[in-house]
């Protein structure tokens, strides 16, 4: 049985007497510190899928699995890293921080060793320096990596990032990308990744799951990405595994699930 | 990764040393003095718009007034009528015989019973309806219609139910000041962005934490507009309300004046009264641009 198990989930929203069907009969498993993104056009279902296992949605058949154990309610062994970083805005960068550090680790660590691993993980991210800032004060990638601290800082069993990159520009995108490859490489965490971003799926994945076009988005296909890490951005634009990675992915996304907007249009 | 984090941290910084250079070049011979200059020509152009508008309106005002036979007086003889009131504010001579200060004094503690009453209730009603799909549906359509009844429409009930002009007079400002505060923070609590929603389900806050950690604090800025509104209608409504109940306060004190035809006198209650109702709008206002520093930054 493997770590984390999406089960045989579907999902249907229902808004009056309409009814959408988003997901149909999604499985995905993720083995103990495997890197595992999900890929698909926008509006497939992807980011419904990531808040099903996160537990802010409910799926309507099937559920989650960790650790062999159903989870259906949010809760910090599945921290997210969201989209827009989520940053509360009142709070330093700091206090961002110590907020999920002091709710997670009320009873097991003091005082002092919950400001040391605050200021730990902010480190990890290299954003030690901009502590006492406010969120505003930042940059768009500095918000995320401080949204990548607050959801290492929970220790979580499985790292559930949602698009962490899109809103970010092309050379911010790789660093944070670098980023959160070492991290990957020094913790082994076990971390779910939505993206629409080829490139990037194959750079960080142990594996890649191709979802359909909605409605009703299924399992399209997985791709196995056996690369040996610690990969490098640069011998790997021009590795043949990782060239022929991209072209299974660039084939799957246009030829075969071309944008819901062509399809429609035809 | 690490030159990236550097780089990033001193790029927001880069243009600012080459602006300083170039505004610091004229004034290089004499910065202290230069600076100095600087800050008094902005006290200037803050002070002197506004004080030679007052100028200029109590001219028209002496010319229009100072011929025989007009019914309001010129603002000197405003001014020589009231000398007493005006350089003794303090005097009680027992009753409602008192000087300017204790009857400001008595409406102001009027005001501070009723608006905190008002604030703690309404932040605590805003809360419920903001929170609560069924306390809308519930409550909105009676907020709705009772907000427009007017302050004074209130006191013959609070005086029937009371039975006492006091508690009667802080009840109307209560009443008069608790819809926009509700009003405003159910618009705020409903508008918590659906992030900090996710981010307080993913930490498991309960309804405590969430409620000081995330509702007040992303509702703050809405919270503080509904505050500030409360604060002018409440000071509104004790003038109004005060003149109908009597004994002390500034309201009654004008009564008073308009029953003696001591028109200064009215002039000069006025004169306060604006000015307290100014400053009692900057103290809330001041205190909303400190609490919601960061919420409204972004």
């Amino acid at each position: 049985m493997s770590y984390l198990r999406i089960d045989h989930v579907d999902k249907t929203f229902v808004r009056g007497a309409q009814e959408t069907e988003v997901l149909k009969d999604v499985t995905v498993e993720v083995e103990k510190g495997q890197f595992v993104c999900i890929i698909g056009h926008s509006g497939c279902g992807k980011s419904t899928l990531l808040n099903i296992v996160a537990g802010l949605t409910q799926p309507t058949r099937g559920g989650v699995l960790l650790e062999n154990r159903e989870v259906n309610d949010p809760g910090p062994d599945r921290a997210v890293v969201f989209q827009n970083h989520s940053l509360l805005p009142w709070l330093t960068v700091y206090d961002n921080v110590r907020l999920a550090v002091d709710k997670v680790f009320a009873a097991t660590k003091g005082r002092r060793e919950r400001h040391d691993w605050t200021i730990e993980n902010l480190d990890l991210v290299q954003m030690g320096h901009a502590k006492d800032k406010r969120p505003h004060e930042i940059s768009g990638g500095m918000k995320q990596r401080v949204g990548i601290a607050r959801a290492l800082a929970m220790q979580p069993k499985v790292l559930l990032l949602d698009e962490p990159f899109g809103a970010l520009d092309a050379l911010t995108r790789a660093h944070l990308q670098d980023s959160v490859m070492a991290i990957h490489q020094t913790l082994g965490n076990t971390v779910l990744m939505i993206t629409h971003d080829v490139d990037e799926a194959v750079l960080l994945s142990d594996r890649v799951v191709m979802m359909t076009n909605g409605p009703a988005a299924r399992i399209g296909e997985v791709l196995e990405i056996g690369m040996a890490r610690p990969r490098r951005r640069l011998e790997l634009a021009a590795d043949p595994l990782s060239i022929k990675c991209r072209q299974r992915l660039l084939e799957f996304l246009y030829a075969r699930q071309r944008t819901p907007q062509l399809q429609a249009a035809e | 990764m690490n030159t990236m984090a550097i780089k990033a941290a001193k790029a927001p910084g880069l243009p600012k040393p080459r602006a300083n250079v170039v505004a610091s070049l004229p004034v290089k011979a004499t910065p202290r003095a230069g600076r100095l200059l600087a800050a008094l020509a902005d006290l200037a152009a803050r002070v002197i718009p506004p004080a030679l508008v007052v100028v200029l309106f109590l001219l028209v005002w002496e010319m229009l007034c100072a011929r025989k036979g007009a019914s309001l007086p010129p603002p000197s003889r405003v001014l020589s009528d009231t000398w007493e009131l005006i350089v003794d504010p303090f005097f009680d001579r027992g009753g409602i015989d008192k000087g300017l200060f204790w009857h400001l004094s008595a409406s102001l503690q009027r005001v501070a019973l009723g608006y905190a009453l008002a604030a703690a209730v309404g932040v605590a009603l805003g809360t419920l309806v903001g929170q609560s799909v069924w306390a809308l549906r519930g409550l909105d359509p009676l907020f709705q219609i009772l907000r427009t009844v007017p302050p004074l429409a209130w006191l013959p009930l609070s005086l029937a139910a009371f039975r006492d002009g006091q508690p009667s007079a802080i009840f109307v400002i209560f009443i008069t000041a608790i819809w926009p505060i509700i009003i405003n923070t159910a618009v705020g609590i409903r508008n918590i962005p659906q992030d900090y929603r996710n981010v307080a389900a993913v930490l498991r806050l309960n309804a405590v934490e969430f409620f000081s950690k995330i509702m007040i604090p992303s509702a703050a800025p809405f919270i503080f507009t509904g505050l500030r509104i409360g604060i002018g209608l409440s000071w509104l409504a004790i003038v109004a309300a005060e003149m109908l109940i009597g004994g002390v306060g500034i309201g009654f004190f004008i009564w008073d004046a308009w029953n003696s035809s001591h028109i200064s006198e009215i002039i000069l209650a006025l004169t306060y009264v604006g000015i307290i109702g100014f400053i009692l709008d900057r103290i809330v206002a001041l205190m909303a641009s400190i609490v919601t520093r960061g919420t409204a930054a972004n």
